[in-house]
């Protein structure tokens, strides 16, 4: 499969940015390291081989036993050109990456949803807060070890439990753990 | 004493239970109104075709909890419906339903003043309810009611002005009077006046498309969004009674009170044979229709669109009339 | 925009300026949108929406189902367009699993496509009027939408969600005789929307309301990321229908109409003409609709080789995109992600509320046609 223009030139203009290219079922995937995901995405926004000025979607992968357990995508058309690909990064828990906020507005919000669901951490984002979830919410649903029926609904289930973890995150721990003190409850 | 004291009494007794009960009937007719214009039914469950749905409504309110919310200025806000509603029903004590002094309260020889100063006094009912509810939406629709109901205030009365040149009095008796000698309705005469003072008037009671201060869509109820219950009721049944002032002055002034058609024409004679309040408040219940219509047909103006209609249209047209209406007088 | 905290004491309290919250109870936020507002007066000087108060987590509900279970969660989404959501997951694993669909049931699908597309929009017109203070529009648009709702009813036995589509084509094909009722229906439509427009589309106050409202620059509605009718009142051409043809779109004859000024006004005038637009595509649609199996080779059970996609299509509110990964182990998708329409639009809200009225403001929500279950999901 012939690799389209927009593949070749950021592999020209940015050699060794591109870890690797992959294909698979009509899709391109760029996958470029975390420190120079920026950098790439900058290329792909200006350059006239590639115009990706539109960004669709932000979105991660967990993928919990590897090490930098996130995917961190990012799936880009351009508008002049009319053709897309996607962008991937591998992330770990604890590192931080570039907010895309200043090249494409779209990402704002799509940003802070990667935040609340996977808590990756994004720096130089105007706004990151909460965006599904409550703001006292405690966990990040969408990643893989977080269960379906979850901490979440457990500690809804009393109120006074939920006020009191509101106020004080580290109770939360024990709670979640069931080693909370139950008959402390009124 | 039976002259002075008890008629008069008996004349109010009837005139507010007729007045109150036209309301509730009203509510009714613009449910149904609205209901075909949208190809629906409108209420149908009580009594034939719901007519006593016009029952129901009022009960239901008077026995619904009325809550006062906490952070509310007591006192405000319980006076608020009350000065709403009373002007409302105060300006019927001039309003002429017939010839005869059987059919009016009082025929003051200031009437149409009379019932512009008293009807402006309700505004304070609306402005005073959107602030004692101490909360933000009502606060808004207040301020928007004062400055709505001032401007077109200014118009209405401009334009009225114009009415009084032709006639040169002020009674409502007399303004009818002087169609029949004239022989015609004034609305002929006056036209740019009688769209003028149904556009404020429409403005005046907030009904669309100048219904802002209680857009439901934006303002979630507006001045009345913290009340419920009775003093719900109140306002509402000032809204329309107010709207029933309007339609029977546009009547008054313009569709010759309790005239027949054409009063000119002789042998149109037979239609006297229906009694005068009939004709009177007939005709009040077709401008009564027609706001109802407006209401299912067109949508809400903005405030500030409001606004700069009433600056810079209603206004200088109102003033442009009274100026050609003087002019008229004198040369002709 | 951070909300400012309540201030401690009245004296310090700032008679400039107002924050008021609008919803998550009010009428016209079309459900539980959250917008705080900072007025001065009446004129809106910046606003934050606050989502998620229907989140039911979608996403990870469906990474925990098989394939074939998910297309009834996509119902709950854009409960509007449920038939857009089926259609848009389907292609996305059949683009993933390759799998060939008949002819006759990519037919089929654009024309429920379409028909949804009518019924969302016919919602739209009616509270975008209602919001307006147009009233009659509303019961108008209601009643014209029922008779699609009937017809999915006839269809496929739901009339909301309807879980009308499957992984390899349509669990059924069309019933005797729907295809004549729905060329009355069209005709029907026709007319009827001409007396939405004579309600509406000359009307001096709708114009008011609506002329230069809102107005966004083709560019920065691409920056923003908005898609669908937003987009296009913009003047930026780009309706995945034309540019990636999904179902069978590209064998049909139809037009993408484009705005020029990027107002309110514009955006209703697209939608007015999506309308006839889509009627066209269906018409299209019944004349050639091709005999043939509505169900292509599809293995019992599931199970996409690893890999990933990312299929978009046009909704009636705009990208409806859907990420799928599959590992290649389970039967369930290992990652479930729907790029919704509706929260890529609305995040224009604070950007077009700005310097207008509150008026406006419900205005430029009904423009954007939000559903808050896409929203949320």
């Amino acid at each position: 499969m012939e690799a389209p223009i927009a593949v070749a030139a950021v592999q020209d203009a940015l050699p060794g940015a591109i870890e690797a290219v992959s294909y698979w079922v009509g899709d391109w995937t760029l996958i470029v390291a975390r420190e120079r995901l920026l950098e790439v995405l900058e290329f792909l926004k200006t350059a006239e081989a590639t115009a990706f000025d539109y960004c669709s979607d932000v979105t991660a992968t967990d993928w919990p036993p590897r090490e930098r357990r996130f995917d961190l995508i990012y799936c880009l058309y351009s508008t002049r050109l009319r053709h897309r690909i996607r962008v991937k990064a591998r992330v770990a828990e604890d590192e931080e990456v570039e907010s895309v906020t200043g090249l494409w507005p779209a990402a704002n919000w799509l940003e802070r949803e990667v935040f609340d669901q996977f808590g990756i951490n994004i720096v130089n984002h105007p706004d990151l807060r909460r965006i599904l979830m409550p703001d006292e919410w405690q966990g990040y649903p969408q990643r893989k070890d977080y269960p379906l029926e979850g901490p979440g609904e457990l500690l809804m289930e009393n109120p006074q439990d939920w006020l009191r973890v509101r106020n004080l995150p580290d109770e939360a721990a024990d709670l979640r753990s069931g080693a909370g003190p139950d008959s402390e409850i009124e | 004493m039976l002259d002075t004291v008890v008629i008069p009494l008996l004349k109010i007794a009837v005139l507010v239970n007729a007045v109150l009960v036209a309301v509730t009937f009203l509510v009714l007719m613009e449910r149904k109104v609205i209901a075909w214009a949208q190809s629906r039914l409108g209420p149908m469950r009580v009594g034939p075709y719901g007519i006593l749905q016009a029952l129901a409504d009022p009960i239901k309110l008077i026995l619904k909890e009325d809550i006062t919310p906490v952070k509310a200025d007591r006192y405000v806000f319980t006076l608020a419906p009350i000065m709403s509603l009373v002007p409302a029903l105060v300006v019927f004590a001039v309003v002429p339903f017939g010839p005869d002094p059987l059919y009016y309260i009082g025929d003051i020889n200031v009437g149409l003043l009379f019932i512009i100063s008293v009807t402006s006094i309700g505004v304070y009912g609306i402005i005073l309810g959107g602030w004692a509810s101490n909360s933000k939406y009502p606060l808004l629709a207040s301020l928007r009611a004062s400055a709505q109901l001032i401007s077109y205030e200014i118009a209405v009365t401009m334009t009225l002005v114009s009415v009084i040149l032709t006639t040169g009095t002020l009674s409502l008796v007399g303004i009818v009077e002087a169609q029949r000698e004239s022989g015609i309705w004034f609305g002929f005469i006056q036209p740019v006046a009688l769209v003028l003072v149904f556009i404020g008037g429409l403005a005046e009671t907030n009904r669309a498309p100048f219904d802002l201060p209680e857009a439901e869509t934006e303002l979630t109820g507006g001045f009345h969004t913290e009340y419920s219950g009775m003093r719900f009721a109140l306002f509402f049944l000032a809204e329309y009674a107010n709207m029933i002032v309007i339609s029977a002055v546009v009547v008054l002034i313009f569709f010759g009170g309790w005239l027949r058609p054409f009063p000119n024409i002789a042998w149109l004679g037979f239609l006297d044979l229906l009694p005068a309040w009939i004709w009177f408040v007939g005709k009040v219940f077709l401008f009564l229709y027609v706001f109802i219509w407006i209401r299912a047909t067109l949508p809400r103006y903005r405030y500030d669109q409001l606004m700069s209609l009433g600056w810079k249209v209603l206004i200088p047209v109102a003033i442009g009339n009274l100026v050609v209406t003087g002019v008229f007088k004198v040369v002709f | 925009m951070t909300v400012p905290a309540p201030r401690a004491s009245t004296s310090q309290f700032d008679t400039n300026e107002l924050v008021i919250n609008m919803g998550p109870q009010h009428p016209s936020t079309h459900g539980v949108l959250r917008v705080v507002l900072r007025l001065d007066g009446e004129r809106v000087l910046d606003a934050d929406c606050v989502i998620g108060y229907i989140h039911r987590g979608v996403e990870k509900l469906c990474e925990n189902r098989d394939w074939t279970h998910i297309i009834l969660l996509t119902d709950r989404m854009d409960y509007v367009a449920a038939a857009t959501n089926n259609l848009g997951y389907v292609e996305a694993v059949e683009k993933l699993m390759q799998i060939e669909v008949p002819r006759r049931a990519r037919y089929i699908r654009t024309i429920l496509a379409e028909l949804q597309r009518i019924a969302s929009h016919c919602l739209w017109l009616g509270t975008h009027a209602m919001d307006i203070g147009a009233l009659t529009v509303l019961l108008y648009a209601f009643r014209e939408r029922e008779f699609v709702l009937d017809l999915f009813e006839e269809f496929c036995g739901a009339r909301l969600t309807y879980n009308s589509m499957r992984v390899g084509g349509l669990p059924l094909d069309i019933p005797p005789g729907w295809d004549r009722k729905l060329r009355s229906f069209c005709d029907l439509m026709e007319g009827k929307l001409d007396d939405y427009e004579t309600l509406l589309t000359n009307n001096r106050i709708w114009l008011k309301r609506t002329r230069d409202v809102g107005v966004i620059s083709g560019e920065e509605a691409i920056g923003l990321g908005l898609c669908g009718p937003p987009l296009r009142g913009s003047g930026v051409s780009r309706d995945l229908r034309k540019d990636e043809p999904n179902a069978a779109y590209e064998e049909f004859d139809f037009d993408i109409p484009l705005g020029t000024r990027g107002d309110t006004y514009d955006r209703y005038l697209i939608r007015m003409e999506e309308f006839r637009q889509s009627i066209r595509i269906i018409r299209q649609g019944l004349d050639g609709l091709p005999e043939g199996p509505v169900m292509g080779k599809v293995p019992r059970l599931l199970k996409p080789p690893a890999g990933e996609t990312y299929h978009a299509i046009e909704s009636p509110k705009g990208e409806l995109g859907y990420f799928l990964v599959s590992d290649g182990k389970s039967t369930n998708p290992y990652r479930f992600r729907v790029r919704p329409p509706s929260f890529c639009n609305l995040q224009g809200l604070k950007r077009l509320v700005r310097g207008h009225l509150v008026a406006d403001v419900v205005a430029l929500i009904g423009t954007i046609d939000i559903v808050l279950g896409e929203v949320d999901r």
